[in-house]
């Protein structure tokens, strides 16, 4: 077989792996969307769910998976964004323990997330006694999230060019006055891409809450915001199924005669939000940049 | 730099410390340097750095790349901190500034700093200059705009810009934007500024623009420049200090280091022998 | 003594200032350490009590056949044997990894060498998106469309090994093609232009100058892409069938470390046996992760040399 052979064929096999992947990929988003979005209806998206009859909602979970991003973003960013400045403003980035607390993150980041999980549901619920709840699952789910959240702003701070540090210390202002007002404002628009991105990922997960935000959704009153009232949906020490621990149940026992039917909406739901935290990271980036460097 | 060529360099330059210049009793000194070192790691990037600078005079730095005239700026303020280890005493109002004692933060407040590229905040021009007073303490907003208003007509911005102030500054071209960084520094009022290369990545016109600015400057501060561009420094500094393989050669007035060096090395370099 | 020389020897705002943020800063990043000391401490403090304080035997614990923590064997010790669990992990994961990576750098290939520009407006997007799709959601599709198909072709109920490897597969896909098409982007665009001008041929080109320049980073890319496989836990315990037994054919119910986890943990009293044993399973997950981790790191520095 001469070399030109050789080239139209390894050609041919490399089109036909390509499309073979395009065909998968268009099928997995295909089947979703057309499965899921016919069943996407007011009701279906506010009602809350049965157990035992077709036609629930899943109303209480996609609230209890907001509200959970929240809580999770609200405790995960400061501790990320500590960690970022200390790591790419602070530590000494030839040290040997700056390169250990690296790997640390690193190690956190590869871990399972039912491990993380499991170590949530040890710690925070059996021995500081906090339950399934809201709680227990912002924390795992902080856990899972600050090692890539600290990445990301890590990364978005170091492409701040130092020129912008030096100006800041010529002029007497600390390191921490210079990131605080000169280096973090120039470095938002990537801050922003990383927290979107994070919170696709987190309101996807399913494995760390399992044991730890639980596995059930009891009953909202929405009518009642006082956040110490067990019914009222702002209560964090509520047991709390989310939207992506739902589809899970409902597959693996689920006995409503519409399993099917609302595992497809409801991952039809997921993957809308998930596109939208997409699309919304990019505009978000590039709307804070032009404004950024606009002439007013 | 090895031993040998520092051997080669004292040949050369047969005592170097004889052709340093010493001001006189009847001037006044703004800042010394006194056997000054630095370290990046081990190696010496520059010694026995002894020089004294004159209140109200602009003292070039001149010499190759890599002569140490940078690092040597940069020590003077100290932003070499954390980067390299800068060994002896730094004089300004009687104090060694080049101990743990000083606050740098303070310091930097007197001894200001422009660099090469112009580095302007991503905030209105208005707020490049006003941000770090504001941060040290000054709200009233009458000090705030007279600030603004004298420190641009000094840098001789104001006329280009006054009617932009709160348009961002970067849409600023390179030598508007060098411009402005000079404003934001003596907006602080220090004593002294230190300009590493602050010229060298302008267009002709900018640049020149850049020379004016700090020829009337000199009337309120003590000014050290950096520069690679010889015929600047004959132009506007007083006094020029050759640096070469981290010692510096000669020390003189401007017009006798481009006129009469009493070293064969700073003849070389002004001749553009070598650089 | 004049104002400036008294201002230069106190310490002023700004430093202060500074030293409060830097002590900020320093916790926050200490916290996240001690989080990952406290995860890896908890575990494995309960993992290996099976052994230290239910005596379990390591070595049987590993490679013992039956999984039924509430029963005592015929020797009068309980049966632990998480060899089944063991073996349905690696396999799911190998399984998954071995059909990943050829799509993968085939998919990677097209995207960088064949047809860049499609590749930049249409592949590349949608593999982005789809490294965000939740893996529930991988979960609900091979339940519904992998597990059927599988019990049409090989009969049975579907559950299984192969299953599980086939949702794995395309979960990891995006993932292991995404890396993949950096590392190919990294080689310097001269290596191709030097390699044509050189007579070779496109194939020629990318198989003896680009594959072999970034044989680390698919390397890399693919182990990444087998330790997410590894640690998975809903999709995989969604399809596998969740049958504690040691696997015999790749079509018949079996289960993994982490699907065994899921179902069990709930069901189980805290501090007895049982509860212990599945701990242990979660503590191999960890030392794995790290396994995985270090593979990763000596990869990226032979690389480098």
């Amino acid at each position: 077989m001469n070399a030109k052979n050789a080239d139209k064929i390894a050609t041919g096999v490399l089109y036909a792996i390509a499309g073979i992947v395009i065909l998968i990929l268009a099928a997995l988003l295909g089947y979703i969307l057309i499965q899921g979005v016919p069943h996407l209806s007011w009701h279906f998206l506010t009602a809350p769910a049965s157990a035992f009859t077709a036609g629930g909602g899943i109303g209480i979970q996609l609230f209890n998976s907001l509200y959970l991003l929240l809580i999770t973003m609200l405790l995960s960013f400061p501790i990320a964004l500590g960690a970022g400045i200390y790591l790419n403003e602070y530590a000494n980035p030839k040290s040997k323990i700056t390169g250990m607390v690296r790997m640390t993150i690193e190690i956190l980041s590869s871990l399972p997330s039912v491990v993380v999980g499991l170590f949530g549901f040890l710690l925070f619920v059996v021995q500081f006694n906090l339950g399934f709840s809201i709680l227990s699952g912002a924390i795992a789910l902080t856990f899972f999230n600050l090692p890539l959240l600290t990445r990301s702003i890590e990364d978005a701070l170091a492409t701040v060019p130092d020129l912008q540090r030096e100006a800041g210390s010529a002029l007497g202002l600390s390191r921490w006055e210079t990131v605080g007002h000169i280096i973090l404002p120039a470095a938002l628009p990537s801050i922003v891409t990383g927290v979107v991105l994070s919170a696709g990922r987190v309101f996807g997960e399913a494995a760390a809450l399992i044991y730890t935000a639980g596995q059930s959704a009891p009953a909202l009153n929405f009518g009642d915001w006082n956040p110490f009232n067990i019914s009222s949906p702002l209560n964090i020490m509520r047991p709390a199924e989310t939207l992506a621990v739902h589809i899970w149940k409902i597959n693996s026992e689920g006995i409503m005669p519409d399993a099917q039917e609302v595992s497809a909406g409801a991952s039809a739901v997921l993957i809308i939000v998930v596109l939208i935290f997409n699309f919304s990271a990019r505009y978000l980036s590039s709307y804070l940049y032009k404004r950024l460097t606009s002439t007013k | 730099m090895t031993e040998q060529d520092m051997a080669a360099l004292n040949l050369d330059a047969e005592q170097p410390t004889s052709n340093i210049y010493k001001m006189g009793d009847d001037q006044e000194i703004a800042l010394s340097t006194n056997d000054l070192k630095v370290y990046y790691g081990d190696h010496l990037a520059l010694q026995d750095a002894d020089l004294q600078f004159e209140r109200f005079k602009i003292t070039s730095l001149i010499g190759a790349s890599g002569s140490g005239k940078s690092t040597f700026l940069r020590s003077l303020n100290r932003m070499n901190d954390g980067v390299a280890n800068v060994e002896g005493n730094i004089m300004y109002r009687g104090l060694d500034i080049n101990t743990k004692d000083i606050d740098v933060y303070e310091m930097r407040k007197h001894i200001g700093m422009v660099f090469q590229r112009p580095n302007p905040f991503a905030k209105s021009i208005y707020e490049n200059i006003t941000f770090a007073l504001k941060q040290h303490g000054i709200r009233d907003k009458k000090v705030l705009d007279e600030r603004v208003e004298t420190s641009l007509k000094q840098a001789a911005l104001w006329d280009e810009v006054k009617g932009d102030l709160d348009k961002s500054a970067l849409a600023l071209s390179g030598g508007q934007a060098q411009r402005l960084v000079i404003a934001r520094a003596i907006a602080m009022q220090p004593d002294i500024l230190l300009l590493d290369e602050p010229a060298s990545a302008l267009d002709p016109i900018s640049s020149a623009k850049v020379e004016d600015t700090l020829l009337e400057l000199k009337d309120k501060y003590t000014i050290i420049i950096v520069t690679h561009n010889m015929q600047q420094a004959a132009r506007i500094s007083d006094y020029t200090a050759f640096f070469h393989l981290g010692k510096v050669v000669e020390y003189d007035e401007t017009r006798k280091i481009f006129t009469r060096p009493k070293v064969q090395l700073t003849i070389d370099y002004v001749n553009g022998n070598f650089g | 003594m004049d104002e400036i020389r008294e201002s230069l020897l106190k310490q002023s705002k700004a430093s202060r200032k500074d030293q409060f943020g830097r002590a900020i800063s320093f916790s926050a990043l200490a916290l996240i350490v001690i989080v990952v000391i406290s995860i890896f401490y908890f575990v494995a403090s309960k993992g290996l009590a099976t052994f230290f304080s239910d005596g379990v035997n390591l070595w049987g614990f590993l490679t013992g056949s039956e999984w039924a923590p509430s029963q005592v064997g015929d020797n009068g010790k309980p049966l632990v044997g998480a060899a089944p669990m063991i073996i349905g992990s690696f396999l799911v994961t190998l399984l998954a990894a071995l059909i990943a990576t050829p799509f993968a750098i085939g998919t990677a290939v097209f995207m960088t060498e064949i047809s860049p520009k499609r590749g930049a407006k249409i592949l590349g997007p949608v593999t982005e998106l789809l490294v965000g799709i939740p893996s529930v959601v991988y979960g609900f599709i091979g339940l519904s469309v992998i597990v059927p198909f599988m019990r049409a072709v090989f009969g049975g109920s579907g559950f299984g090994i192969l299953s599980g490897a086939m949702v794995l597969f395309v979960m990891i896909l995006p993932t292991v093609t995404s890396m993949t098409v950096d590392t190919l982007r990294a080689v310097p665009r001269h290596y191709r232009e030097s390699a044509l001008a050189l007579g070779a041929t496109r194939w020629q080109m990318i198989y003896k100058v680009i594959l072999r320049g970034a044989t680390p980073g698919i390397l890399t890319a693919s182990v990444f892409g087998m330790a997410r496989a590894f640690g998975e836990a809903l999709a995989v315990q969604m399809v596998i069938g969740n049958a504690a037994l040691m696997p015999h054919n790749l079509t018949s119910p079996a289960s993994t470390l982490t699907s065994v986890l899921t179902q069990g943990i709930g069901n189980t009293v805290m501090g007895s046996l049982e509860n212990n044993a599945l701990w242990s399973l979660a503590l191999i997950l960890l030392l794995m992760s790290l396994v995985f981790n270090l593979a990763i790191r000596a990869i990226a520095k032979k690389g480098a040399m």
